[in-house]
């Protein structure tokens, strides 16, 4: 229990190892938890804004996502009506053209009717020239009787 | 079996002792000192004879080797400190800077840069002197004793010189600070002012020297409190552990184990309360509460 030098030597050997420890030991390890510090807080930061970001892009693409949708169903019901319209319209045109092809044929049935009875007319005409002739056993002047026959066949 | 008993307690409780013996000092060998001398002392006697002109080179010399290796681990980890993934001796180091951060940040609000290295620095050596009380008493004297060194004590914090150098280095700057930042003036006042105070000037002025005493007393206290205590208690736990070598070896374990269980304790609480008393002591000194 003797108080000596020892004392003093104890102080200036404390006093050295604070500056040194203040000097040398103390900054650079402060400095290094304040950069990491800083990093981890950067670090998640970033996370945060990537998670943000990440949430607006699901966002926008479920959007994007339903508008597709919207649209090919609005093209799908156009191309239904249109396929309707066309059908509708070729069946218009088939009706038509059967009508004008069923108008022709009454047409041409008409036209060979008369040919037919004008030429059953003819026929008739010199049949019952013929006919007379053999009843009168003289020979009909044609031309006499001409306009008679006529007569006769326009009444037939 | 008592007078050995003695003997082997101040045998160990002795610093190495070097120091300057007067002229006409009668050694314990009985030689007569001719000139006054510088030597290593060879009894305790001698030592005390000595003065205050000694040095106990041990305590000195191990408290300035744990106090270096502290501080050569604490640099080497410093140079590589890297903000990526620390390693091992960073991870350790770092979380030894943090806890003293802490401590100084919750209890010192003002700016200091020295501080939080003065109070890493009293930790980590203090707490490395208490350790060597963990070494086997008989351990490093009797290897000493080989060595031809009468004396060894190897725990630095039972040398009330070394618990005192430090201490009275922190009332320096406590007495430096409150001088810095309340000015002299301030100072004075603080303590000759408070705790009794008058509005009228003839009653300030009597109480001046019963306000003095207290804050004084209060004041000087502080660097003896502080040392006073890491000391008895380090002191008081050698020399348990001293007593406990004094039983058979045999049975010594049954007593040693658990003090030495109990003692990491102590070791690493009285540290902390020194650092924590320097804080607080300091902070005192840094606010013009009063």
């Amino acid at each position: 229990m003797n108080i000596n030098l020892t004392m003093i030597g104890q102080a200036i050997a404390f006093f050295i190892f604070v500056v040194f420890c203040m000097k040398y030991v103390w900054p650079p390890i402060m400095a290094a938890l304040q950069e990491r510090q800083k990093k981890i807080a950067d670090g998640l930061a970033a996370s945060d804004r990537a998670a943000r970001d990440l949430e607006l892009a699901q966002e926008k693409s479920a959007q994007e996502l339903r508008e597709a949708k919207q649209q090919a169903a609005g093209l799908i019901e156009q191309a239904n009506k249109r396929a309707a319209q066309i059908v509708e319209a070729s069946k218009d045109d088939a009706r038509k053209e059967g009508q004008k092809l069923i108008e022709q044929a009454k047409a041409e049935i008409e036209q060979e009717r008369n040919q037919a009875r004008d030429a059953l007319r003819a026929e008739i005409a010199s049949i019952a020239v013929a006919g007379a002739e053999k009843i009168l056993e003289t020979s009909v002047d044609a031309s006499k009787h001409n306009e008679m026959l006529e007569k006769l066949a326009a009444e037939l | 079996m008592a007078g050995s008993a003695s003997e082997y307690i101040q045998h160990h409780l002795q610093n190495l002792t070097y120091g300057k013996l007067p002229a006409g000092y009668e050694r314990a060998d009985g030689t007569v000192l001719q000139d006054a001398t510088w030597t290593l002392a060879h009894t305790g006697r001698e030592a005390s004879d000595m003065g205050f002109w000694a040095l106990h080179i041990d305590s000195l010399g191990w408290a300035v080797a744990l106090g270096a290796l502290f501080l050569f681990i604490f640099r080497l980890a410093a140079k590589r400190a890297t903000s990526d993934q620390p390693g091992g001796l960073q991870n350790f180091v770092e979380v030894m800077v943090e806890f003293v951060d802490q401590s100084v940040k919750e209890t010192f609000h003002g700016k200091n840069k020295v501080i939080a290295p003065l109070s890493l620095t009293i930790f980590c050596w203090v707490f490395l002197m208490n350790l060597m009380d963990l070494v086997p008493v008989d351990f490093l004297p009797q290897l000493f004793h080989l060595m031809g060194l009468e004396y060894m004590k190897v725990v630095p914090t039972t040398d009330v010189n070394v618990t005192l150098g430090m201490s009275l280095s922190v009332f320096a700057l406590i007495i430096y600070y409150s001088l810095k930042v309340k000015g002299v003036g301030g100072f004075v006042g603080e303590l000759t002012l408070h705790p009794f105070s008058s509005d009228n000037l003839f009653l300030k002025i009597l109480l001046v020297p019963i306000n003095f005493l207290l804050e004084g007393v209060s004041l000087i206290a502080k660097p003896i409190s502080l040392a006073l205590r890491l000391f008895g208690n380090l002191y008081a736990g050698e020399l348990i552990f001293i007593l406990i070598a004094l039983l058979p070896f045999w049975a010594q374990w049954a007593l040693s184990v658990p003090w030495a269980i109990f003692h990491i304790l102590v070791i690493t609480l009285q540290a902390f309360i020194f650092m924590m008393l320097t804080i607080v002591y300091l902070s005192m000194a840094h606010e013009d509460s009063h």
